[in-house]
């Protein structure tokens, strides 16, 4: 993974003691990312789609919807397009459009929250790893090896299996399943900045090793970490509707984008449409963010 | 290279290791005992005591694990506690056929991704290339299992042409390659493919596209190679990378098909 951002050469002068302030610096090259994001109407648009998605879940409960979790045995499986019902009802008579607004309150969450977690942990452990080699950087990426050696939906599957179904459950082992591959990518990019002169040249001149981390590592290796962070997000959000698609995540009645497929597995034969709708909300929320990590990518000057 | 080979397989025996730790852990991160679990809950405390002491059960963790790691790497995987039958069997007669499958979506998948990945690399026609990456886009973005029910209702709801759900025709036992069989398999197949689908492609084009713009290809071009020679040094030189990210998405692939083989299960 080459580092080609501009903040590189950059902070390299402060290090060596040009005359440009590190603040002034960070500041000119996100603002020259936040141009390039301006610039891409396709990361743009991703952007607005993925607020809507977002603001909406979050404001569910004021924007006067139907009780997501009010059953009726007598308005079961109402067609889209129904009055009163936007999007029609579910298996138990309950308001899809509802269901699937508040649905993205679990998804999105359960979606995020393990990659911001696997973030923290695998940033740290990575970063750790990589700046440190020896002997702390085989102990660190052998163990995480051993979670490598299981491919991450397998992973996934057997740590919520074993723990038992439950939210709390399969954000637990979603996090384990993404701590490997960000630790790995942080320990090859930090290995990389560190071996470059303007380290030694920091060293040098005398900064201490918090002040190298702090400065020249960090700032070179965040950018990366959190762009390949980000294109880890969609693939969260398809495993944990997959894992509570399964059974073993959220449990019912809660609105889940993944439990509704699994509930209405068994409309398919009744109202086709109906049933594959809140597959619909995965893949457009999974597409923005896989677009906004591309475009985010573009935009940082990150090589892939 | 010899050495570096040898090193990594050194470094395979504490992984390894690791791992079957972690397997270990995770049969006893599960709630309850397994004893609990087979027997009547007004079983008795002496029998069930008598059961774990016949099982094992009441010996240290420390002790049941290397009991366990012993047996198991001499090829006993033991019986099941739940049916009776031999672990090996049960679990083989399911491995099998989530392996065909398995081949099956890596064999589309990745022919379909070399094919397009290089397309797109090779295209001048801005439109290609946009092409082939929105369809890998698709891919990595779908969620397959939702894509398997919607393939059900295209295909076996709306059209009636293939079947929604089993492995074979009704009261056929096995798995043989004739076309009722390989009409079971059709949508699965693609479900499961679409994912390694979009990940091939995506790296098929960026690894070609990065080597195609190598001075080695200039100067073969300026030598007077012709296209298809070239292509093929150029693929030569993709082989490496292309393949650790094939292996990678096969080991994945066989995880996700639990999500696809339960939409399509009866």
């Amino acid at each position: 993974m080459a580092i080609q951002s501009p903040s590189l050469d950059l902070t390299a002068g402060a290090g060596t003691g040009v005359r440009l302030t590190p603040v002034a610096i960070t500041r000119g090259y996100w603002q020259s990312v936040a141009r390039r994001l301006r610039r891409d109407p396709v990361t743009l648009v991703c952007g607005v789609v993925l607020l809507l998605v977002v603001a909406s879940a979050l404001a569910a409960p004021w924007l006067g919807l139907s009780d997501p979790y009010k059953t009726s045995m007598i308005r079961r499986l109402y067609p889209i397009g129904s009055p009163n019902f936007l999007l029609g009802t579910d298996e138990l008579g309950r308001d899809m459009f509802s269901r699937l607004i508040y649905g993205g309150r679990l998804s999105l969450f359960m979606g995020v929250t393990p990659v911001v977690l696997a973030l923290l942990i695998g940033g740290f452990l990575g970063i750790t790893a990589g700046f440190l080699g020896g002997r702390v950087n085989m102990l660190i990426m052998r163990i995480m090896d051993v979670f490598y050696a299981f491919p991450s939906v397998l992973l996934a599957i057997s740590l919520s299996g074993a723990m038992g179904a439950g939210a709390e459950n399969t954000l637990l082992a979603l996090t384990l399943v993404f701590i490997p591959p960000i630790c790995r990518v942080s320990e090859s990019v930090t290995t990389q900045v560190r071996g470059f002169d303007f380290v030694e040249a920091a060293r040098a001149s005398g900064a201490g090793t918090l002040t190298i981390v702090r400065v020249h590592v960090l700032g070179n290796v965040l950018g990366p970490i959190l762009v390949y962070a980000t294109s880890l997000i969609s693939v969260a959000i398809i495993l944990a509707a997959g894992l509570s698609f399964l059974g073993l995540g959220v449990k019912p009645p809660e609105p889940e984008w993944g439990l509704m497929l699994n509930t209405l597995r068994q409309a398919i034969y009744v109202n086709p449409v109906l049933a594959a709708l809140p597959g619909v909300m995965i893949f457009i929320t999974s597409i923005c963010f896989n677009l906004m990590s591309d475009g985010l990518r573009a935009a940082m000057d990150v090589k892939a | 290279m010899l050495l570096y080979a040898l090193r990594r397989l050194i470094y395979l025996g504490p992984v390894a290791f690791g791992v079957s730790l972690l397997v270990f852990a995770l049969v006893h991160l599960a709630p309850g005992d397994p004893i609990s679990a087979i027997v009547p809950p007004d079983t008795p405390k002496e029998v069930v005591d008598k059961l774990k002491e016949y099982y094992g059960f009441d010996k240290p963790l420390p002790v049941q694990y290397v009991r366990w790691l012993l047996v198991t790497l001499s090829g006993d995987f033991g019986t099941s506690i739940g049916t009776g039958r031999p672990v090996s069997q049960e679990v083989g007669s399911a491995f099998g056929n989530t392996i065909i499958l398995a081949i099956a979506a890596c064999c589309l998948a990745f022919s379909l991704a070399i094919f397009l990945g290089t397309a797109a690399a090779y295209a001048k026609s801005r439109i290609v290339d946009r092409l082939v990456t929105s369809i890998a886009l698709v891919g990595v973005s779908v969620p397959h299992f939702w894509l398997a029910i919607v393939l059900v209702i295209i295909f076996s709801v709306e059209l009636g042409m293939l079947p929604p759900m089993g492995l074979g025709p009704e009261n056929a036992t096995g798995w043989r390659l004739d076309w009722p069989h390989i009409r079971h398999m059709i949508l699965p197949t693609i479900a499961l493919s679409v994912i390694p689908l979009g990940v091939m492609t995506r790296t098929v084009r960026s690894t070609i596209k990065e080597i195609l713009s190598m001075e080695f290809v200039t100067a073969l071009q300026a030598k007077g190679m012709n296209d298809r020679q070239i292509l093929l040094h150029v693929l030569k030189n993709a082989a490496p990378v292309c393949l650790a990210v094939m292996g990678l998405q096969a080991g994945n692939l066989i995880g996700g098909s639990i999500l696809i083989e339960t939409v399509f299960s009866c």
